[in-house]
This record gives C-alpha cells, structure tokens and sequence, in this order.
C-alpha cells in the first residue's frame, strides 16, 4: 500500500478479472506498477483494485484473456482535447520518464 | 602538438577485430579513425565492434557534460522532439552471445538513463522507435509496442548475435507489449525487468528476479519536483491568454475604456492570477502527499486559498469586499485548474479517475471564474 496522500479515487477503475478464465501464469502480478493484484493458491487475485491506473499491462499481456480494462492515459489536458475534438484522448507526452 | 602525429594520421582500423579491449577511438583533431564518408558518429559512440548480426556501435556508459545539459534542457521542455536516436543495436562493455539484450525506447533521456545505470556491465541494447517518447508514454500509445519489437528484432537480426532467447523489457513497457505475442512471432521471450534502469545491474545478478520494491512505481518528491518545469512551460499558451483578457477586462470602467486602468487594475490581477499557476503547477505537485483530498483540483484550490490569503495580507491591503471574494476565486480557480492538470504527470492516477474529478471540478472552475470576473468589474465602478 502506499501513503495515504499518493493514493486516488476510489471505485473508479473498469479493472475486471474473470476468475474462471485464470490460468495463474502469475504476469499481471509482474506488470502491475502498483500491486494491484496477488497470485494465491495459483490464482491471480485482485487485492488493491483502487490502485489500479488502467494502464492496461495486465490484460494485454495476460494470456488467458481473463483481464479487461479500458485502458488509457490518465491526463486532464488529453482527455479536455478528446471531449473537444470528439475522439479517443491523446497525451502528446511533451512530458519526461514520469509523464502519463 | 607532440600527439598530432598519433591522431591525425591515418590509423589502420581493422575491419575484423572482434576485441573490445583496445583504445576506444578518441576523437582528436576533429575526426576519428572510425568515422564513415557520409555518417555523423553519435559523441558517446566510442567503437564499433563487429559482430555476426553487423558492425554494432559500443556506447559509453558515462554521461558528460553535454548530456546533462540536453537533460536539463528536455525538463524545461526545450527541443524535445529532436532529443532523439536511430533504433537499432548498441552494445555496452565487452558483450558477447550470452550477454543479456535490453531493450529501450529511442528518446535520448531514456537511453542516457539505461546506459549510465550499466556501467560495468556487458549487454545488447535493443533501441526500437517510439519517435522519441519515453517507454511509459510510448507503451501508453502502443509505439512502444509488440510489432516494433518484433520488427526490430527480425531487421537487427538478433538470433544471429546471441544464443539465448530472452528480451529484458522495462516492465513500464507493458501496456503496450504483448510478451506471449513476440514469443509466438520471434522465439525470443520477454522477461520483464525493473520499473527503473538503476536496479537493472541487481535484476541481472539476481537471475533476472525482480524484488518487489522492483517492481512498484514511486512517485517521490524529487520525482515530483523535476516535472515542475515542464508543467509551467506547458503553461505558457493559458498565461498569454489570461494576460490578454485581464488587460482589456482591466480597462472596463465608469469611462467605458481606461488604459490606465487596463494598466494597474489589469497587472494587479495577472499577479494574482500567476500566483494561481505557481501554486497549482509547482507547489501543489511538490506538496501533493501532504495536502488534504484525494482531487487534484481540491488540493489546488485549498493551496490557492492560502495564496490569496498572503496576497491579500501583503501586496494586496485595503481592497474593498467584492475585491477581496474576486481574489480568492480566481486565483483558487487557477490554482486549482493547474493542479487538476498534473494529473498529466502523476504516476498514480487513472483515466476514469480524471475523467471523474473533471467532471465534478470544471462545472466548479467556469461557475468561479465567472462570478470572480463579475465581482471584480462591479468594483471598477
């Protein structure tokens, strides 16, 4: 878990693990930058699911296809440009290694 | 010059030396022995060595003062779309077919931070293009992605330069790399390394295990404190606006137009409103932890706040009530707009996330912002 004041909202996230489809391969545990999810007892399970930034590592690289996100970039600008220009938003990423 | 006649003649460069222990070349005289009609040698290329898959460039691992200034440079958001190198193969220390193969994004501040955190250690560097975005954003976008790795892959011809059949990717390049579909397309498996370049050396003695520290993506104070720059250069575009219309709304008074009221009462607002953008777009990232609420707009406009109280305790004394309620909406507005824009940078939030806190935040801003620009023209009557 990390300190109270670097954590976001919560009950937001279109994170979804279908538990039957899980095969306990173990990657999403590996990709998630914000341990999100514990393999227990062979399978995957989702333990801080508020911490989730839908960056989507876990289910393109899970082979089961047992993840779904809406995955995208989290970043006001990007999605202000989006809701104006009526399409997906975009983070041009003017930004450095930290950027969205 | 004693050395002239070392540097400056022509050297014998074997075509066919595979050693890497002699001299790197060094550049003397303006030229270097290894330099090619018609190609421009990047500075931290210091050999070539060839190899079964081609001549490969072999890279320094020190940075130099001109990288630390391209470095400082690309905080500030200058030339960043230039900051850039070819993709390909590079090689690090002494490499050989069982050295490991890193791969990396082509944005020169990512390469630089991947090859400095390897010295002393022997590797492949796998550059593929992602048009000189870092590997986070990049995999975001898909350029850092499964199709250019397998692509970069099969044009460097990889199989033929190492025996093994491991590619380490940065697990921040995830979101965007399918590791069982490069295995599928190329043989190779991707083995996922550190978040950071720095535990690279660690992850690489520890058999390629990841701790768990590893693996989690901070967001520290002085993480936050180098993306600040570039938040306020980002700002320029809205301050020029905001200049333009504080100027003119400043003129509006009893004689319709006053361009010396557009003058005082104009600057006396862009202060104010500037104060707002160097509380959202500097302190709020660097206080963020500390400051209460989970909204980046909240936590701006709570800082904007306090900022207005300062102003209005010092520079800005005596001004009558509708004066003083313009004051703290606008600039906790602004403070508040800029602040809800670092989530941008953030490492922690998500989009639903974002679109969630704007949908609740800019309803808020344009109400404010609109009674702060009333208030403040009744006053010029």
């Amino acid at each position: 878990m990390k300190p109270v004041g670097l954590r976001y909202l919560k009950n937001v996230t279109t994170l979804q693990l279908d538990q039957s489809k899980c095969i306990g391969c173990g990657v999403c545990e590996k990709v998630c930058p914000h341990g999100v999810f514990t393999l227990k007892d062979n399978q995957a399970q989702v333990v801080d699911g508020d911490a989730c930034i839908e960056c989507g590592g876990c289910a393109l690289n899970c082979p089961a296809e047992a993840l779904q996100v809406q995955a995208g970039v989290g970043c006001a600008s990007a999605i202000i440009k989006g809701w104006l220009s009526g399409s997906e938003p975009n983070c041009d990423c003017s930004n450095d290694s930290n950027c969205c | 010059m004693p050395d002239s006649e070392n540097c400056c003649q022509p050297k014998e460069v074997q075509q066919n030396d595979y050693r890497t222990d002699k001299q790197p070349a060094q550049p003397c005289c303006g030229h270097s022995p290894d330099e090619k009609p018609g190609f421009a040698r990047y500075p931290f290329v210091t050999d070539w060595l060839n190899t079964a898959a081609g001549s490969v460039p072999l890279v320094s691992t020190r940075l130099v003062h001109r990288d630390h200034l391209g470095h400082w440079a690309m905080r500030w958001g200058i030339g960043r779309s230039r900051y850039q190198i070819t993709p390909g193969l590079y090689a690090v220390g002494q490499p050989d077919p069982l050295s490991p193969v890193l791969v990396s994004a082509n944005y020169k501040l990512s390469f630089d931070c991947l090859r400095s955190a390897i010295s002393g250690i022997s590797a492949w560097i796998l550059v593929i293009d992602t048009r000189g975005v870092n590997v986070w954003c990049a995999a975001g976008k898909g350029t850092f992605g499964t199709e250019e790795i397998i692509y970069r892959c099969q044009t460097s011809q990889l199989e033929k330069l190492v025996s093994h059949k491991t590619l380490i990717v940065p697990q921040l390049g995830a979101p965007g790399v399918a590791a069982h579909k490069v295995k599928q397309a190329t043989g190779f498996s991707v083995s996922y390394g550190p978040v950071r370049a720095a535990d690279i050396p660690e992850f690489i003695a520890a058999d390629m295990q990841a701790t768990v520290k590893m693996r989690r993506v901070t967001f520290s104070t002085r993480e936050r404190f180098i993306l600040t720059p570039v938040e306020l250069t980002g700002m320029r575009k809205p301050v020029l606006y905001m200049a333009v219309a504080l100027l003119l709304l400043g003129g509006i008074g009893e004689d319709y137009f006053s361009f010396n009221a557009a003058w005082s009462r104009g600057l006396a607002a862009l202060l104010a409103g500037l104060t707002g953008v160097l509380s959202g777009a500097v302190i709020m990232p660097i206080l963020l932890p500390w400051i209460p609420g989970r909204l980046f707009s909240a936590k701006g406009a709570l800082l904007g706040i306090i900022f207005s109280t300062v102003l209005i305790l010092t520079l800005y004394r005596g001004t009558s009530l509708p004066g003083l309620a313009a004051l703290y909406l606008f600039v906790s507005t602004v403070s508040s707009y800029t602040a809800m824009n670092f989530t941008g940078s953030s490492t922690f939030t998500s989009p639903s996330g974002v679109e969630k806190e704007m949908r609740i935040s800019i309803p808020l801003q344009a109400g404010a912002l609109l009674t702060a620009g009333v208030l403040w023209l009744t006053t010029a009557f």
